[in-house]
């Protein structure tokens, strides 16, 4: 297997984008990112596409082909994978795969949403048939109810407190202030965080992510070719996928997402580091209790201890191990199909030094953790700089 | 009869567009006396995670729960 290595980014900004439809957001995001190594669309041996529910959100299908021919990509494997809201995740883990077995050098992966077309309700229930629609779903369930069920039990178990969930809206929206591309640059108190109109008990709105626009890409190539596109390769050190049981009542604890831990072992062991070594991440928190849990699976807290880890400061832009310093799915936005490979992008742009006012110091080792559905499938990948 | 008790649960106050008529609703992950767990729907009286509940009937394949 041959080490691959990231050599171009792309994004579009995400938010409500009422003039632009799915195909331009994609299309815009490839063209910046193959601008940004250079690269000719000509070039292109294979074009891997996120997207989790564009035939609901805008009614169109076969987005693979329907978005790399528009970006000049002629005659090769072009493929849409969906796996909820890891689906750019997946796309992503699929085409390394690829590129280190030999099969392509150069591939665009890319990943898009178009929501706001559609009023809240309408994508509710779109994104809720992520969950098994032959039984939680049909009970009333929405995603947001699936993930303050495991709030609820998460405090229970572990006392994880209402002000703990809000620390972390409160720092994501602090960093997605500083984000020039977030979708809602705003700075929130603990206040406004811990009393905003309630969505599922306990989760209230600032709680959950947003139902954003967007589209993000990146090239990859195989290490040893990253050189002649640029002069900041990005080495893919460990990147793994896993699975698990589909509905929460399914799991024998909803505390934990075994395939958060999965994925994330073995992205561990091939990258030959531990959760210790990691400096910095961008974790999937389409809702506060996400973030809380992911970074217990992942092994940078004990279980239990996300929420005070979080309320002591030690995830913020100036602590002892930053996350999400984009904004996270909660300030940047979160354009389902976008997501995986935007937190990619949002992981080199700090890693290059680019990240502007949000810039961390410590940024040689990087993870991302991407989550589907309530935690039926996980994408983690481990970056580091050359 | 069939009994429980409550794993889980959340009340609702956004929802699915047809569910929307309902809110706010409250579902629950029950443990079942006679094994494995479902989602259902609380009838009535609001219930907490260890609270015992009882099966009141099933619509649609949901079950719907009251407090025991």
């Amino acid at each position: 297997m041959r080490p691959v290595a990231v050599v171009g980014v792309g994004k579009t900004p995400f938010g409500a984008f009422p003039d632009r439809d799915l195909r331009s957001l994609a299309v815009a995001a490839g063209e910046k990112c193959l601008a940004n190594a250079n690269v000719t669309p000509d070039r292109i041996e294979a074009f891997y596409l996120g997207n989790f529910a564009g035939p609901s959100f805008v009614g169109q299908n076969h987005l693979a082909p329907y978005i790399s021919t528009a970006l000049g990509i002629q005659g090769v494997p072009s493929t849409r994978f969906e796996d909820a809201c890891a689906s750019s995740g997946s796309a992503f883990f699929h085409a390394v795969s690829a590129v280190s077995a030999g099969l392509y050098d150069l591939v665009l992966v890319a990943g898009v949403e178009k929501m706001t077309s559609q009023p809240t309700p309408r994508v509710s229930e779109i994104l809720a048939s992520a969950g098994d629609t032959s039984g939680e779903i049909k009970a009333g369930s929405t995603f947001a109810s699936l993930f303050a069920m495991i709030a609820r039990r998460h405090m229970y178990q572990y006392g994880t407190t209402r002000e703990q969930l809000s620390a972390v809206a409160v720092k994501n929206h602090a960093n997605g202030a500083l984000n020039p591309d977030a979708h809602l640059r705003k700075v929130i108190t603990l206040e406004q965080a811990m009393n905003a109109k309630p969505i599922a008990e306990p989760l209230n709105l600032y709680d959950c992510s947003l139902i954003s626009d967007g589209a993000a890409a990146v090239l990859i190539a195989p290490a040893d070719r990253a050189s002649e596109f640029t002069t900041k390769p990005i080495r893919v050190r460990g990147i793994a996928q896993a699975s698990d049981s589909f509905a929460l009542d399914e799991k024998e604890d909803i505390t934990t997402f075994p395939a958060v831990r999965r994925a994330s072992e073995k992205a561990y062991k091939m990258a030959g580091v531990g959760p210790r070594d990691i400096q910095f991440a961008e974790l999937h928190d389409c809702f506060t209790i996400a973030e809380i849990i992911a970074m217990e699976d992942l092994g940078f807290v004990e279980r239990g201890q996300g929420g005070p880890y979080t309320q002591a400061g030690c995830t913020a832009l100036k602590g002892d191990r930053p996350i999400n310093t984009s904004g996270g799915l909660k300030s940047k936005g979160h354009p389902v199909g976008a997501t995986g490979v935007a937190q990619i992008c949002d992981l080199v742009t700090q890693m290059r030094g680019e990240a502007g006012e949000r810039q961390i110091p410590r940024h040689a080792l990087g993870l991302a953790q991407n989550l589907g559905g309530s935690g039926a499938t996980c994408v983690v990948t481990i970056l580091s700089e050359q | 009869m069939m009994t429980g008790t409550v794993y889980t649960e959340t009340v609702v106050h956004s929802a699915p567009e047809a569910f929307v008529s309902d809110v706010p609703y409250q579902t629950a992950i029950v443990t079942l006396d006679e094994g494995g767990r479902v989602t259902g729907r609380i009838l009535g009286e609001r219930v907490g995670i260890d609270d015992r509940v009882v099966l009141v009937e099933t619509r649609n394949g949901v079950p719907f729960f009251k407090k025991a």
